[in-house]
């Protein structure tokens, strides 16, 4: 294209050839030193080589061959100006944003829920998904929004694949959002369970936001930086604060849940949250999650650089074979629907194809935001994995299995645990709880609170003093229930949204979003999607997490898997096909994980839903009652929710099928028409409208 | 920089309050002012508080959302 692609210089070459040998070398290391622990900075460099390659030469080849990204071309910024929405803006700025966007609980949750398999598995998923599966959906998807005015997925899907599959996508959406609303409280749930402090921390969050709320409306309108350094303030010493109310019976007793009360306040929460005006809550605890949340993520890389741990989890395990406690399933497919953001988020195409092509001013600048954007991501999926991975073996299944498997006791669980090969004591669980402030570790499924329990010994390490490691721990606590909760709530409203738009269909009056009416019932149905898979959770035999994060991550990489066959479409119709691999390979990968893993869901003798059902079923036919059903009605609530999670694995299995056939048959259209077919929005040159 | 990027901030500073007020809905209110002199010098120019608020409704009123 137009820019002049500038020939390496041999100092280039010499600098690249030297990233490449150091990145091979420390990668060699990570996947072949055996028997004895490696320190994490040899993963952390092979990455970050990996990172600097895949960007220098994938990414280069997607924008100048794949993307044909084109610096003179005036982009929807420049075009539709509007000072509000479209604005062109520098790229930095927009990188800082668009990170902000799709940085999450993901890449914390699911590369820890992975380690069980040892760090390795993981770790060569992130690195290879990243570079040719993840950034290139992020990457390709801005790109196409970028030709056409900043459109979003589902436009871009109705406008090339045709409406039908284009709202058949748009219910994947939104069932998506129902699993990631619920498996999320979920891990709010499982961390908060029983831990008052945690409780009492997270609680105390609600009037924060309400006083930040009040303050930004009328005593200082509009002033974020200031008003969020007094909610961090009044939060850190909510934390302080949690201790003494954690030391206390009297107040120790109004924040001890178990996980089913739990779940009830977080449906209510998610309701008034959705429901009230945005600036008295929403929005607040929005402002404070998303600099709590960047402020974390750069502590944790400092802490994993100034500590640099030795991982202490096992390079591979032997649950490769499926019989891991953490989740069920064989390493392939289901390391590669555990480990979904870091390695390849369909979500992230939403956010592609939402404000940051609306903001880019030039088009070149599109490859740092959403291939290196996306790289980044990637990088927190590996701190998370070394962060996990250097806790004691024996502590992170302590913490991640169910009690169903290991029992309910520090002693009955170091027992299980050690049989399985990782020693260790019942004091060295009881002296974790302890270290931490909590009464126990036991059963804190879902990867925040390993994370934490990692986060905080990384952090102790370097700042030592007594009783900080507590603090710590639940500083990281209260950070991931902080913007898991900002997700919730937003998503609750935007989830209502999209239900008052559908409804509105049947009858016009409830599609009125200032209507109050259509407001509450939406939300009310809202709520109850996710909080009927989060309250499944709460009660389920094996602890929800097991069951709840491989129905997110299918459902995930099946968004991913449409967005990268959208990609493929546009590169056909576009007349790229010599490229057409660039995008169709992962997309393929994606589609076959996401059916395989959905079919062993419904068919595995050991781990679908169809035998949990049957075992229940069975067992409820001769009037037994199964752990932890206590009455008959109890196992006949355990047999329909598995009965919900066939009907809904199936229904994402026949999404992932209809998309390939329309996308298929769209591929076979383009590849016979003799001319470019793709419905691009017409070149301008960035010259002429530029001021 | 060149002229394509009409608002790039000229220091860290401005581009951490440029950025965190963009991650938060609010895009940068000196521009906004800028391009209504310069394309609608009919209309109103709203006070940062009201531009504030229009933006934190407008924010929270569409499809966006964020990620897991």
């Amino acid at each position: 294209m137009q820019s002049a692609i500038p020939k390496p210089s041999p100092a280039g070459k010499i600098l690249w050839a030297a990233i490449a040998i150091v990145g091979a070398w420390c990668l060699g290391v990570v996947a072949l030193r055996r028997g004895e622990p490696i320190n994490a900075i040899w993963l952390v460099t092979a990455s970050i080589a990996v990172f600097l390659i895949g960007y220098r030469f994938y990414s280069r080849l997607i924008a100048d061959k794949v993307l044909q990204l084109d610096p003179s071309r005036a982009t929807p910024s420049v075009l539709r100006n509007d000072g509000l929405d479209y604005v062109p803006t520098d790229k930095w700025v927009v990188f800082g944003h668009h990170f902000a966007a799709i940085a999450g609980a993901g890449p914390l949750v699911g590369p820890v829920l992975a380690a069980q398999m040892g760090y390795l598995p993981g770790t060569l998923w992130i690195l290879v998904g990243v570079v040719f599966a993840g950034a290139v959906q992020d990457f390709m998807i801005l790109g196409l929004s970028l030709r056409r005015d900043g459109r979003s997925l589902g436009h871009m899907l109705r406008a090339e694949l045709g409406e039908v599959p284009g709202v058949i996508a748009m219910v994947g959406v939104l069932v998506l959002m129902m699993i990631v609303l619920a498996v999320l409280a979920l891990v709010v749930v499982k961390a908060l369970t029983h831990s008052p402090w945690g409780t009492f921390t997270v609680a105390a969050t609600i009037p924060i936001a309400l006083l930040m709320g009040l303050y930004l409306r009328y005593v200082r309108p509009g002033r974020i930086l200031e008003v969020s350094i007094i909610g961090l303030v009044l939060l850190l010493a909510s934390i302080w604060y949690g201790k003494t109310v954690a030391d206390t019976p009297a107040l120790a007793n109004l924040f001890d849940y178990d996980a089913r009360a739990l779940a009830w306040w977080l449906i209510g929460y998610g309701f008034f949250a959705s429901v009230l005006p945005v600036w008295l809550l929403l929005a607040p605890r929005d402002y404070l999650s998303t600099f709590l949340k960047i402020g974390t993520i750069a502590l944790l890389a400092l802490a994993i650089f100034l500590a640099a741990p030795t991982l202490q989890m096992p390079a591979v395990t032997k649950f490769i074979d499926g019989s891991g406690p953490v989740f069920a399933g064989n390493l392939f497919p289901f390391l590669f629907i555990t480990i979904a953001c870091g390695a390849v988020s369909g979500w992230h195409s939403i956010i592609a194809s939402g404000t940051t092509p609306k903001l880019l001013a030039n088009e070149g600048e599109a490859r740092m935001v959403g291939y290196g954007g996306m790289l980044m991501e990637a990088f927190v999926a590996i701190m998370a994995l070394i962060a996990a991975s250097s806790l004691h073996p024996g502590v992170y299944f302590a913490m991640n299995s169910p009690g169903a498997l290991v029992g309910t006791t520090a002693e009955a669980a170091a027992q299980a645990i050690s049989g399985w090969g990782f020693t260790v004591t019942p004091a060295e669980l009881t002296d974790t709880a302890r270290n931490i402030g909590e009464s126990t570790i036991l059963g804190r499924a879902g990867g925040a609170p390993t994370l934490a329990v990692g986060m905080a010994q990384l952090l102790h390490g370097i700042m030592p003093g007594e009783g900080m490691m507590a603090l710590w721990y639940h500083y990281a606590i209260l950070f991931e229930a902080l913007f898991i909760l900002t997700t919730v709530d937003a998503g609750t409203r935007v989830g209502r949204f999209m239900i008052q738009e559908l409804a509105g269909m049947a009858w016009a009056p409830l599609k009125r979003t200032d209507s109050w009416l259509g407001n509450v019932v939406a939300t009310v149905i809202c709520v109850g999607l996710w909080g009927y898979f989060l309250y499944q959770g709460a009660v389920d035999p094996l602890g929800g997490i097991n069951t709840l994060w491989p129905l997110f991550g299918i459902a995930n990489q099946m968004l991913a898997a449409i967005a990268l066959m959208l990609a493929t479409v546009v590169t056909v119709k576009l007349k790229r096909e010599r490229y057409v691999l660039v995008p169709a390979v992962p997309a393929a990968w994606l589609v076959i994980c996401t059916l395989t893993a959905g079919w062993q869901k419904l068919f595995d003798a050991k781990i679908s839903f169809t035998a949990a059902m049957q075992k229940y079923a069975d067992a409820a036919a001769s009037g037994k009652l199964l752990a932890p059903a206590k009455t008959a009605d109890e196992m006949q609530r355990i047999i329909t929710n598995n009965r919900v999670d066939m009907i809904l694995t199936a229904l994402f299995m026949l999404l992932v099928l209809t998309m390939l056939f329309f996308s298929l048959r769209a591929i076979v259209r383009a590849w016979k028409a003799n001319r470019p077919t793709a419905q691009e929005e017409p070149y301008v040159a960035l010259s002429s409208v530029a001021n | 920089m060149d002229t394509n990027t009409p608002h790039a901030p000229r220091s860290l500073w401005k581009w951490a309050v440029q950025t965190a007020r963009l991650c938060c809905g609010v895009p940068d209110y000196d521009v906004y002012v800028k391009h209504l002199r310069e394309h609608h010098p009919e209309r109103d120019i709203p006070t940062y508080s009201q531009f504030f608020r229009e933006r934190q409704e407008a924010r929270y009123r569409g499809t966006g959302g964020r990620c897991c």
